[in-house]
């Protein structure tokens, strides 16, 4: 069993200001015993991936409610794979209709969590999430 | 209080704690959403502090916590004022029409992120972003487009604008004058509140000194020129929507409220004049009785500061005049049709706190944007509490509730400790730069999503009664994802059409201006946007000159 902490970057990309359910998830995250780097608001998906790999995080989670997150995912993605990152996690949430989310786990999402969900479900899918990803190595 | 009274309290006590060792309540104590301790049963001697005529009084008097006018809705309802925008200015002014075909009574413009942080839709900042949340507004142009075929003497108009509020203000006045009105018949709210925006909303861009330097530019503005616009709209809506409690809403809004009338007073300013054209903007809730409380409680409190700590004389600069909008974070995405009862319930707690205008949110905003339908659904609730439900018809009917009373001045206490520790910290700017109020929030959110991760606070169909569904068929709004590339075009074509020296001129006088803080901005401003200056060009001139404003993360 690895036992290294598992390392986790809380984004918000864009323009959006609404970071009440990224500062929560973040603190869960960190509850659950994970080191979590929160990123602040206003993050170009170029910031974003550029702190992923100057953490070394095996995930980074993405927080989006102004409508754009078909744009975000895709871009942090696909800038993950340029960097050689691909194998990082991304999951995300926020108002995402669920017709949505299909599109963004073929991106490449791992997991999209809506409004609603506990963040012990988080937790748990991230944990499995990491330790799947780990074993590979 | 007479004897016979509090014999027969102790005796009720007494009799209902032998019940209770044979029937225990649902839970060891009681509390509002926002945590107050709510007793078993409220009577005469939980409300014997409170004086009628200093701390209740009538209506449209001092101070003013039965509502500011002496007949209230049985003279005229609340504006139903519903926020929307949405794509291009084309489609927004296609539901406006909608909206105020239906009997909606004032209009409120939500801006797209772009527009809200001083960016045109063709700079790579605004990627992905627009028509998303709003209305893209680029220039003079798209805000023609926006107002068409709708009188700006006859409608008022609410624009959720904070940092670039003076350019969003500019054009309507440049509209209102290419309709033929003059600027002293135009009415509306700019929300114009950079405060908030530091601490829950995020659409700041200069830093806290140039950016109260525009607002009280603006207050000065008005006061002269545009007399029935309501300046500011100092917003507890968004530090809610962040996690708050009812009381930390009212205290964290009064503090930013104390913040504006001093940096007002410094300019020279007479709170006498321009507090009569400060509006605020709450949140309403669930737990009905402490959301009652809490617009009873803010109303009295602002009466009190204005009088007390400013030596406000003028009636009307001491009332708290407000908007509400129903909670958009207790919306559930799963059976959204539950939210149209959540927001009948918020709703009808705003009518009875007494509120000026009103947004109820739809039901399937936890998902998206809403639909036409859901929209309708939404309006239709505030007429049938209006026309149906009776409770108009008489003013303040909560007022001498036991309960209500006694929570009332309990918020009040609450939110004036708040206050209090606020003072002492040197003033709300000094509060939000330590992260105080931030973290205050923070910690409620947090501990509100344990409390339904345990299940000590129930949320129906999100942690009990849960169905299994699917909203992958419901009908939500898609804002079409050409609306940036059209953006694009527009501004393209504008900048070969316009007289481009004119706009150099405008922008350079913005420039000159900016850096002297004893003169107005708003009169160069409102050149600059009739000589179609874009948004982005004017913010970009003022970051040039103020700089921009970064964040300071609290977790």
């Amino acid at each position: 069993m690895d036992e290294r902490k598992i390392r986790v970057v809380v984004a918000k990309p864009g323009l959006d200001g609404h970071d009440r359910g990224a500062k929560v998830v973040a603190r869960a995250l960190r509850d659950a015993g994970m080191e979590v780097v929160y990123t602040g608001l206003r993050q170009t998906p170029e910031q974003i991936v550029e702190t992923v790999l100057q953490e070394d995080a095996d995930a980074v989670g993405i927080s989006i409610l102004s409508g754009a997150h078909t744009f975000y995912f895709t871009k942090i993605i696909g800038l993950l794979r340029e960097k050689d990152a691909g194998d990082v996690i991304v999951f995300g949430g926020g108002v995402i209709p669920d017709k949505d989310i299909p599109g963004l786990l073929e991106a490449g999402a791992g997991a999209v969590f809506g409004p609603g969900t506990p963040t012990s479900v988080c937790v748990d899918w991230l944990e499995k999430a990491v330790a799947d990803k780990r074993a590979k190595e | 209080m007479n004897t016979e009274y509090k014999d027969a309290r102790a005796k009720f006590e007494a009799g209902v704690a032998k019940s209770l060792q044979k029937h225990k309540e649902r839970k060891e104590s009681f509390s509002t959403g926002g945590g107050l301790p709510l007793g078993r049963l409220y009577g005469p001697d939980d409300v014997e502090s409170t004086d009628y005529m200093r701390d209740i009084g009538f209506p449209g008097e001092y101070p003013f916590t039965r509502g500011v006018q002496p007949t209230m809705y049985r003279g005229r309802f609340w504006t139903m004022r519903q926020y929307a925008g949405f794509a291009s200015a084309e489609e927004s002014n296609e539901r406006y029409r909608y909206l105020l075909s239906q009997g909606t009574t004032g209009l409120s413009v939500a801006f797209d992120l772009p527009t809200q942080i001083g960016y045109d839709s063709d700079d790579p900042m605004a990627q992905g972003e627009c028509g998303k949340v709003g209305v893209a507004i680029d220039s003079l142009q798209d805000m023609e487009i926006l107002f068409n075929q709708i009188p700006l003497d006859k409608v008022s108009t609410s624009m959720t604008i904070n940092a670039p509020a003076s350019v969003l203000l500019a054009m309507y006045i440049c509209v209102g004058e290419k309709q033929g009105f003059p600027m002293d018949v135009l009415s509306g709210t700019i929300q114009n509140d950079i405060l908030k925006e530091y601490i829950a909303r995020g659409t700041y861009i200069f830093p806290p000194k140039p950016s109260m330097r525009l607002i009280t530019d603006i207050f000065e503005f008005c006061s002269e020129n545009v007399p029935k616009w309501n300046t500011i709209s100092i917003s507890g809506y968004h530090i809610r929507e962040a996690g708050s409690t009812a009381a930390q809403e009212v205290a964290f809004t009064l503090a930013d409220g104390i913040a504006y009338v001093e940096a007002a007073s410094r300019k020279g300013l007479d709170p006498n004049v321009f507090g009569e054209r400060l509006s605020f903007f709450f949140n309403a809730h669930n737990d009905f009785l402490e959301e009652v409380a809490k617009f009873r409680a803010a109303r009295r409190m602002w009466a009190r500061i204005m009088k007390d700590r400013f030596g406000v004389t003028n009636p009307k600069a001491q009332m708290l005049r407000f908007h509400t909008q129903t909670g958009g974070s207790t919306l559930t995405a799963q059976q959204p049709e539950n939210n149209i009862v959540r927001v009948t319930i918020q709703a009808l707690a705003a009518v009875l706190g007494g509120t000026q205008s009103l947004h109820t949110n739809s039901m399937d905003e936890a998902l998206a944007l809403p639909s036409e339908k859901s929209v309708g659904i939404a309006l239709k609730t505030q007429q049938i509490i209006a026309y149906e439900s009776g409770v108009t018809s008489t003013v303040d009917p909560l007022a001498g509730s036991y309960v209500v009373e006694s929570l009332t001045n309990e918020i009040e206490k609450k939110a004036f400790e708040y206050i209090g520790q606020i003072d002492d910290m040197g003033g709300m700017l000094t509060a939000i730069e330590k992260g105080y109020v931030q973290k205050h929030i923070q910690d409620a959110a947090y501990d509100y999503q344990r409390s339904v991760e345990a299940k000590e606070s129930i949320v129906v169909g999100v942690n009990k009664f849960q169905v299994r569904e699917d909203n992958r068929e419901m009908n939500l709004l898609t804002v079409d994802a050409s609306v940036g590339e059209r953006q694009i075009a527009k501004l393209r074509k504008l900048k070969e059409t316009r007289d481009n020296l004119a706009v150099k001129n405008a922008l350079d006088d913005i420039r000159a201006t900016a850096a002297d803080d004893s003169r107005n901005l708003m009169p160069l401003i409102i050149n600059a946007v009739r000589s179609y200056a874009t948004e982005g060009e004017i913010c970009g001139v003022l970051r040039n000159v103020f700089g921009e404003y970064t964040e300071n993360i609290v977790l």
